[in-house]
């Protein structure tokens, strides 16, 4: 047999050439990343000059004062949003993980690649025309602004995330595993629940984070659902305060003092987001114990 | 000696394609079959219809009588075949997020046997039939499946199968992907299995069908070409394309 | 056709059992000249060629044994292995016989010559003609062939038979000439066990093709087969 030779360059310019390449590839990869690191961390920086100063314990346990009034915080609006969260949770969680299982196990066929489109199509969607959608559905429904209108347009936005990534992570799940729990006799919903899910828990987690993240600091969406409140309010059928918005009304009031508290506001949201994605996944990553 | 596993006239299709032509097979009880044959002779679908895995590929179909100690299979729902005829693949599967234990259990819990007790003799039990035991009884829950060595982690998928006490077991080319020690105690479980169960294996590997089975099918293009004894078809075969096959002239 | 190489060490072996089989039977047709002839120096020539017989031997027979360990041959390949090392056995003890007869031959040269009732050179050819067909059936695969060896076996021991009857009377008749009797006596015997030989390779043949274990008389129930 012939093994031709000689046609691969091998000579000491050329050599010299790919480790130049090599090294010069390297150093514009590290560049863009340490670029991009920095931004995110100049914005944090820039936020926690602005805003360390006024994040006090009066900041994070009082309503906001009369216009006009130096003080108070945005303890309103941190509760807000928290059970706006919540709500958005209860009601975009089962829709979007549910429609995610559908299209991983169940979802070769026109329907689901129907759904597919739809959901990626749903997330391009401007966050504001996903308020005015909510406005109509519930609060023109209930004659009334609500923290309820503002979890609903919440969970629109975070449904079809969840979606996406919950099918990317169950198709991920090797078929050898579902067929290793075929072969023992399990039923195919129980294969589904209790292992294909099992075994794609982190990579869910994941996108529930992600999901989570991308809403958690949405304006639009509440400006014409939850739409604000200066006061205390638990109640979800009334209209309620939320961080974002608090943030919005004060950066774009006349007033020095609602400034102060707008930056610390952003700087108390940031670190929310932050803060709850780094404890979910410090717990969940306890329980992967050696499997990877 | 009782028949396992009977097949009358087996055929199976992936969508138009007819995969199998028709194969007719009786399997003995309490002996390991092998099955051999070149790449796409249709072994391994063969196999996969005995406990109805076949069908789980969009498309596909099967037709034809299958009949495992007297159950016909095609007239049983998927699921409870396959509680009676177990399978172990080429390459090891165990669950990746859960433990040593719960892997062996799986087949039992899922399918709702609650007990602590129960399950913790069917977990022992099966590891010692698959040889597995000593090497994992310290730590059975600390140690995820996956973290196992190649040899052992398909002996826990044997001790998995095994755990829901199949009447059959089918083996997919079950060595393949491991090592000759790994392979040779595999070899070894086998002939211990085959007191208690039936064995169906494919391998593609004819030293290891002369080791562990006393009978033999060679398949070709979908066709049964010859099934007898396993010293018959390794020393004079009687046709021509399984001599040519085993002596190497093609494959 | 895969395995090359395994085919080519096949036919590797097969020429040097025929090699073998060369020089095993130029050793019985030198003897038996050798006693027609009453000549020393060929007689001298079978007895030196005998290590060459038992290094061929040796030989065949280790690469026989590597096949079968490196190559894993199966049915009719092992088959084939298998004859080819009962076969090998066999032609060294032809040679065997081959240099009995040569020594027989050196002792009755001393002695005069005798008129004795046995025809030795007619026996010899029935022999060596069971010998080369054994040979042939085995190079061409020829079942039928074989079986015709294992037929002309009766034969040959039937005229053993006699030799020793005749033999015996003449000695009885000729106490002067028991010696010359008595070698030629020995060169039959001889000659009845290279027949016994031929017949060895004509079942090995049989069992290589056919897959049929003939020895002993098995092989009247297969006629045909």
């Amino acid at each position: 047999m012939e093994f031709p030779r000689g046609h691969v360059a091998n000579n000491r310019f050329t050599q010299l050439r790919r480790t130049v390449t090599n090294h010069a590839a390297t150093a514009v990869a590290a560049t863009l990343s340490a670029l991009v690191v920095s931004t995110l961390v100049a914005i944090f920086a820039y936020l926690a000059i602005k805003g360390a100063t006024s994040l006090n314990w009066s900041f994070l346990t009082q309503t906001p004062k009369p216009v006009g009034e130096v003080g108070g915080g945005m303890a309103n609006a941190l509760i807000g949003s928290v059970i706006i969260l919540l709500i958005a949770s209860v009601l975009g969680l089962p829709v979007g993980i549910g429609a995610g299982i559908y299209l991983a196990e169940y979802g070769q066929n026109p329907l689901g690649q129907a759904i597919r489109f739809t959901a990626d199509v749903l997330n391009g969607v401007p966050s504001i025309v996903i308020g005015l959608v909510a406005y109509g559905l519930v609060v023109y429904e209930q004659g009334h602004f609500s923290a309820l209108a503002g979890g609903v347009a919440l969970a629109i936005m975070m449904i079809p995330i969840l979606a996406r990534t919950t099918e990317e992570m169950l198709r991920l799940v090797p078929t050898a595993v579902r067929e290793a729990a075929f072969g023992l006799g399990i039923p195919q919903w129980r294969t589904t629940v209790s292992i294909t899910l099992a075994s794609a828990r982190a990579g869910i987690i994941t996108g529930i984070m992600l999901a989570f993240a991308r809403v958690a600091g949405e304006t639009a969406p509440l400006l014409f659902t939850a739409l604000g409140n200066q006061f205390w309010n638990l109640s979800p059928n009334q209209p309620m305060a939320a961080l974002p918005l608090q943030i919005y009304v004060y950066a774009n009031s006349p007033y020095e003092d609602w400034h102060r508290q707008a930056w610390a506001g952003a700087l108390l949201l940031i670190i929310m987001i932050v803060g709850t994605t780094s404890i979910v996944r410090f717990v969940f990553r306890q329980r992967l114990g050696g499997a990877r | 000696m009782a028949t396992a596993v009977e097949v009358r006239d087996l055929k199976a299709w992936f969508g138009k394609t007819e995969a199998l032509h028709g194969i007719s097979m009786s399997v003995e009880a309490n002996h390991a079959t092998a099955v051999i044959g070149p790449s796409g002779c249709g072994k391994s679908t063969f196999v996969r219809c005995l406990n109805r895995m076949h069908e789980t590929i969009p498309e596909a179909k099967a037709e034809g009588e299958v009949k495992i100690g007297g159950m016909d299979i095609y007239s049983t729902p998927p699921v409870d075949v396959r509680r009676k005829v177990g399978m172990v693949f080429q390459k090891p599967n165990p669950f990746p997020s859960m433990s040593i234990y719960d892997n062996v259990a799986a087949g039992l819990k899922l399918n709702g046997t609650r007990s602590r007790k129960t399950l913790d003799e069917v977990v022992e039990r099966s590891l010692h039939q698959a040889a597995l035991w000593d090497e994992v009884k310290d730590v059975l829950k600390k140690k995820s499946g996956a973290s196992l060595s190649g040899g052992q982690q398909q002996r826990l998928c044997i001790a998995r199968a095994l755990a829901v006490d199949p009447e059959v077991l089918l083996m997919d080319e079950p060595a393949s992907a491991l090592d000759p020690i790994s392979t040779a105690k595999i070899e070894d479980l086998i002939f211990e299995l085959k007191q208690k169960l039936t064995i169906v294996i494919v391998t593609h590997n004819m030293q290891q069908a002369s080791r562990v089975a006393e009978f033999t099918g060679f398949f070709l293009m979908g066709h049964l070409v010859e099934f007898d004894k396993t010293e018959k078809i390794f020393t004079n075969p009687t046709d021509k394309r399984t001599e040519d096959y085993i002596t190497g002239r093609f494959g | 056709m895969t395995r090359i190489r395994f085919h080519q060490e096949l036919d590797d072996l097969r020429h040097r059992i025929l090699a073998m089989a060369g020089m095993a039977e130029q050793a019985i047709d030198l003897s038996v000249q050798a006693y027609s002839q009453r000549d020393a120096a060929l007689c001298q020539r079978v007895l030196n060629n005998e290590n060459a017989i038992n290094r061929a031997e040796r030989e065949v027979d280790e690469f026989a044994i590597d096949l079968l360990a490196m190559q894993q041959p199966m049915a009719i390949d092992l088959r084939f292995i298998l004859a080819v090392l009962k076969i090998n056995a066999d032609l060294e003890r032809v040679g065997d016989q081959a240099v009995n007869i040569a020594q027989r031959v050196l002792n009755m040269i001393e002695f005069p010559a005798s008129e004795l009732p046995v025809d030795i050179p007619a026996m010899a050819a029935k022999v060596r003609a069971m010998v080369r067909d054994a040979l042939r059936s085995f190079i061409e695969g020829d079942t039928e062939l074989a079986r015709h060896v294992l037929e002309a076996d009766d034969d040959v021991d039937r005229i053993n038979h006699e030799a020793f009857s005749s033999l015996s009377r003449y000695m009885g008749e000729h106490p002067d000439r028991a010696v010359q009797a008595l070698d030629a006596l020995s060169v039959a015997r001889n000659l009845e066990r290279v027949a016994d030989h031929a017949t060895n390779i004509a079942e090995d043949v049989i069992f290589w093709v056919r897959g049929a274990d003939v020895r002993h008389g098995a092989g009247q129930t297969i006629a045909g087969n």
